[in-house]
Order: structure tokens, then C-alpha cells, then sequence
């Protein structure tokens, strides 16, 4: 256990340089390779005393390095000022846009999660026959088209031509967000089944071909037993390790999907700011979103030393 | 060939193979092709990205599709209607057929530059830090654990957002985002490699750094390159319909990305053509290169056979 503290205490130190870094890269970016916002901002016509004033205002006259600081302070504050466009404090916006986000990509994440690992369960099972080559086969397939068209045509047949969906106006409160969240988590399920099933399927043949499944089936197990009993608890490991990476992308919630169905969450925040060159903004996002990876890949890596035991520390 | 025989087994062998007749060519590269041959879904993958490569070159080269600004019938025609413009027509009359050509010739490059800005960089990276390790490699590592910490989508909006619309933003942004992926895989690869036999035979002939690592290890893990760019391919051409929607694609010309994203508007007036083109000609190619990077998996690494 001693091993697993130091590790741990290591792997919390390692943030710092990460941060750091990822913050310079931020920096680099905005700051330096976007070059002067100001002429950008204020349109062809500004004088030269008004585009001044913004730079002070924007705190663009300071030093780089005193710019770069700015940028540390705010990953760790979460204050990231004020919006270009809507002139709105940065966090609140953000608080505003986690929610819809949320009602989105919680239900989708957890019901497309559980149906590839059935899919992956039932090709594992059958590998090599028909069904494994069928499934596996239309996961290909289903990952060959963009998923810019899936949105165009499902929004354009379920909800414009059959009006079965909502396609704008989302409300806020249970359960009247869900007859605006209910088709884009549809064609979330149908986007992330190709990539999922064969990402499940990959880690439950790693554990199917190890020595310990040769000793059960040696010893007289069936087939159902090995595979449920022994193989998807083992493989219960990497699925729920791979699962917590893919939190912070929740917040997020779908780019394209929340500013197609014109849900007021912090995906289409993003798009609406890059639309608008608000630059504060997809900085805020940037930051945030890198921050949560981090978090979350730490706590992964918690995790898989923790609850695998086999995995050595060092 | 790539400094097979000089490698895996030491001089010894190559004394007794050079003595000996050949009586059969055998490399990684001709096993790998012998076991491609046998795929005929692959051969048929090949087939087409041959052929998407070749249509790429010809538009390029101005001999197809360069007339693809012409306006040459009504606006918004339906298809299969005019052999001059098979697919329809868009809204400003010119042919669906042959923005598609030039769309082809787009997403070939957008594939194939990107993948020339992160090879280097990914192989590079990836071969000095699994190569040296101590110091240098803490450093690499740290500098790509950095930038994978920035999510891709991301990272990819930013950096062509700051460098304005357009083809060149494309090349560089989807080039600047995906090497991290392979210089992981490639430094494992070499860190494995770097003390096997055949090197330390190197270094007992004199052989220096640059010597043993050019000429000796980074043959033996070219093939992960080779699978890394059939995936970084098609990644490259959905990341193009991605960065068209956000108004960060290709302006001025026809691409895939541009003619599924005019189908926002479209669709609604029952106008399909132009989306299903641009996307029964992407999904071809895409589903080609998926293919075949698990394929060249299969043939060039048959460890990992089976899985995935």
C-alpha cells in the first residue's frame, strides 16, 4: 500500500509541469500567435487612442509573461473575465451552460455505454462466426459517414418531415427538457456505437486470450460461465478506467448536436463563440475543458492501481 | 531491403545466407503483402484508394474537374435527369458530379499533408525520446502529455480558428493534432527495440546514434507508421466536414465538408443530391482506409491479429 501512496503523491506532483504546460500552450495560442485582437474587435475605423484603451482594458499592454500568469491564475480560479460578445462574466456562463449540457450527454452517455458492451458482449461471444463478422462489419461501416450527415438527415426526417422531435426551443426542468434532448441522444447512441462496440469488443478478446480463461475452460467451465463469470469482470477494469476518461467530455456535452437543436449548453456555446470571434470565451473552454481531462485521467490512473492489483507501481 | 537482412540475426546468419541460394525472397514487407494478397477485402481497399488517389492527381493536375465554377444548367437539378451533370445540379447551377471530383482531390491532400506535417513530428519525437530516454525523454513525454490534455476537438477548433479560414488552416491544424498518437507508438516500439541483438551488434561494429537509429531501428518500426496513416487519412477527411460546419473549412473551393454543410439548407427543400454525392464518395474512401489500417495491422503486426 506504501507503493500505491508514493505513486499516487508522484502522480499529483505531475500535474503541476502538466498544467504549466498546457497553460503555455493556451497562451501561445491566444496570445501570442492570434496576434492583436483589438482592430478585430473595434472594426476598420478605430482610432489608434481607442484601440489603445482596449489593450489596457483587455490587459494586452502588459508584459508576455505577466499575460501567461493571467492564464495560470485562471485555471485555477475559473475566473476567465468577462464575454467579447455578451459582455457576461465567463463562469456564469458557463454554470448556465453546464446544465443543458448534462441533460444531454448523462442519459445518452450512460444508455449508449451499456448497449455497446451488450453488443460487444454478444460479438465477443461469437467471434469469428457470422454475427461477429456482421457487427463488426456495420461498426465500420456506421464509422464511414460523417457525423455532420447523421445529424442532417435524422433532424431532417424524424423531426421536419415526421415531427416526431422538437428541434428548438429547450426548456429547462424535468421532464420538460426531455422532448428537446430525446433525438440529439438518439443520434449520440447511433454516432458512438460504431467506435464503442469495437473499443469494447478489443478489451474483452484481450482478457478472453489470457492464460486464466484457458485454466477455466481446461478444467470443464462453459463457454457462459467463462465469459460472464471470469472474462467481463477482469475486463470490468480497463471498460470502467476507459469510462472515466470520457467524463469531462460530458460537460462539454455534443458541439454539433446542442448547436443544431439550438440547446443553450456549453457546446454550442463554443460554436456561437467561434462564430463571433470571442475569443474569451473558447480561452474559458479551452482551459476548462483540458483541466477536466486532466482531473480525470489522474483519477483514472487512481483508479487502475487501485483496483487492479496486478498493475505495478512505479 | 530497409536493412532487414543486415539486422535481425546478426552477421553470422547473413554469412550463411550469403553462401546458400536464395531459394525464396522473404521480407517483413513481402510476407506482409503475401498475407494482404490473401484479404480480397483488403486488395478491393487498396483498389479504391488507389483510384481516389489517382482521380486526386488527375484533378489536381487540372485534367478533371477543372471546369468545376462553371455554371452548366439550372440551378438545384435534379439528378439522373442530363448527362452533362449526372448528379444535378447546386444552387448556382454548376455539377454536383464534378464538385465531388474536386472534392476528392481536397480530402486526398487533406489526408496526405496532414500526414506530412505529423509524421515527422510524431516519428521524430517519438524515436529520440524511446531512443535516449532519461532527461530528454521526461521532456518529450511531459511536451505530449501536454498537448493530449487539451481535448482534440478542441485543440483542432483553436488552432484553426487563430489561423484564419481556409485549406492551409486545415493542413496545419489537423497536421498539428494528430502526431501525439503515433510518437507514443513509436517510442514504445523503439524502446523495445533499442537493446535487442541486432543493435548491440551495430554498436559493436562502431556504429554511432544516428547510425543505429536511423539505419537499424527505425526500419523495423516503419509499419506503424504505415497503419498509422491509413487511419490518420481517414480521420483527416471527417475532421474536414467538422471544421467546414464551423465556417473553419476550405473556402473559395468545392470539398466534401463544404457540399454536406450547404446541405443544412438544402435538405429542407428536398434538395439531397448534393449531400448524398459528397457522402457516398466519402464513406467509400473512409470505409477503405479503415479497412485497410486494420489490413496492414494484421499483415504487418500478426501479433495483434484478431483483435479489434
Amino acid at each position: 500500500m506504501n507503493s500505491s501512496v508514493n505513486y499516487i503523491i508522484r502522480r499529483l506532483l505531475y500535474l503541476i509541469p502538466v498544467l504549466l504546460g498546457v497553460c503555455a500552450l493556451i497562451f501561445l495560442l491566444f496570445n501570442v500567435v492570434a496576434g492583436d485582437p483589438t482592430a478585430l474587435l473595434l472594426g476598420k475605423h478605430a482610432s489608434v487612442e481607442q484601440m489603445a484603451e482596449l489593450r489596457e482594458q483587455l490587459g494586452l499592454n502588459k508584459s508576455l509573461f505577466a499575460q501567461y500568469l493571467d492564464v495560470v491564475k485562471s485555471a485555477f480560479t475559473f475566473d476567465f473575465g468577462r464575454s467579447w460578445s455578451t459582455k457576461q462574466q465567463i463562469s456564469s456562463m458557463i454554470m448556465q451552460g453546464a446544465i443543458p449540457s448534462l441533460t444531454l450527454s448523462i442519459p445518452a452517455f450512460i444508455i449508449s455505454t451499456f448497449t455497446s458492451i451488450i453488443f460487444a458482449v454478444i460479438v465477443a461471444y461469437y467471434r469469428g462466426k457470422g454475427i461477429d463478422l456482421f457487427i463488426r462489419v456495420t461498426c465500420i461501416a456506421m464509422m464511414s459517414i460523417s457525423s455532420l450527415v447523421y445529424i442532417l438527415v435524422f433532424q431532417n426526417v424524424l423531426a421536419f418531415q415526421l415531427g416526431l422531435f422538437e428541434i428548438s426551443g429547450y426548456e429547462y426542468g424535468f421532464p420538460n427538457f426531455l422532448y428537446y434532448v430525446s433525438l440529439p441522444i438518439i443520434i449520440w447512441i447511433v454516432l458512438s456505437l460504431g467506435p464503442d462496440i469495437r473499443f469494447y469488443r478489443t478489451i474483452i478478446l484481450d482478457e478472453i486470450y489470457q492464460d486464466y480463461v484457458r485454466t477455466a475452460r481446461a478444467k470443464g467451465l462453459s463457454e457462459k460461465v467463462i465469459l460472464f463469470k471470469h472474462v467481463l469482470r477482469n475486463a470490468m477494469i480497463p471498460i470502467l478506467t476507459y469510462t472515466v476518461v470520457q467524463l469531462p467530455f460530458l460537460l462539454l456535452g455534443a458541439l454539433l448536436l446542442e448547436s443544431f437543436f439550438a440547446i443553450p449548453g456549453l457546446g454550442g456555446m463554443t460554436i456561437t463563440a467561434l462564430n463571433s470571434s470571442d475569443f474569451p470565451v473558447l480561452k474559458a473552454i479551452t482551459i476548462l475543458s483540458a483541466v477536466a481531462y486532466i482531473i480525470f485521467t489522474l483519477i483514472q490512473d487512481i483508479l487502475y492501481t487501485l483496483v487492479d492489483p496486478r498493475v505495478k507501481l512505479q | 531491403m530497409f536493412g532487414q537482412t543486415t539486422s535481425a540475426d546478426g552477421i553470422l546468419v547473413n554469412e550463411v545466407t550469403a553462401q546458400a541460394p536464395v531459394k525464396k525472397k522473404s521480407s517483413l514487407w513481402y510476407d506482409a503483402w503475401k498475407r494482404l494478397k490473401r484479404d480480397k477485402i483488403a486488395v478491393a481497399s487498396v483498389i479504391i484508394v488507389g483510384l481516389y488517389a489517382l482521380i486526386g492527381l488527375l484533378s489536381a493536375l487540372g485534367i478533371v474537374a477543372a471546369d468545376w465554377n462553371q455554371e452548366v444548367g439550372p440551378s438545384y437539378a435534379a439528378p439522373f435527369e442530363n448527362w452533362d451533370y449526372i448528379l444535378g445540379t447546386d444552387i448556382f447551377g454548376r455539377s454536383v458530379i464534378t464538385k465531388v471530383i474536386h472534392g476528392t482531390q481536397i480530402a486526398m491532400s487533406v489526408g496526405l499533408v496532414s500526414s506530412l506535417i505529423a509524421i515527422p513530428i510524431g516519428v521524430g519525437l517519438g524515436a529520440i525520446a524511446g531512443y535516449f530516454g532519461g532527461k530528454v525523454d521526461e521532456v518529450i513525454v511531459w511536451f505530449y502529455t501536454t498537448v493530449s490534455s487539451i481535448p482534440g476537438i478542441m485543440l483542432l477548433m483553436s488552432i484553426a480558428f487563430i489561423l484564419g479560414k481556409g485549406i492551409t488552416t486545415v493542413y496545419i491544424a489537423l497536421g498539428l493534432t494528430s502526431w501525439v498518437g503515433l510518437c507514443r507508438l513509436i517510442r514504445g516500439e523503439v524502446m523495445k527495440h533499442k537493446n535487442r541483438e541486432y543493435v548491440q551488434a551495430a554498436d559493436a561494429i562502431g556504429a554511432g546514434h544516428t547510425r543505429k537509429l536511423l539505419k537499424h531501428i527505425l526500419p523495423n518500426v516503419t509499419h506503424i507508421v504505415i497503419i498509422n496513416t491509413s487511419l490518420q487519412f481517414q480521420v483527416a477527411i471527417k475532421s474536414e466536414v467538422i471544421l467546414s460546419y464551423i465556417g473553419l473549412g476550405v473556402s473559395g473551393q468545392p470539398s466534401w465538408g463544404t457540399m454536406i454543410d450547404d446541405a443544412k439548407l438544402e435538405l429542407a427543400r428536398g434538395v439531397w443530391w448534393q449531400l448524398a454525392g459528397a457522402t457516398v464518395a466519402m464513406f467509400l474512401v473512409v470505409l477503405a482506409f479503415n479497412i485497410l489500417g486494420d489490413a496492414l495491422r494484421d499483415a504487418l503486426d500478426p501479433k495483434l491479429k484478431g483483435k479489434s
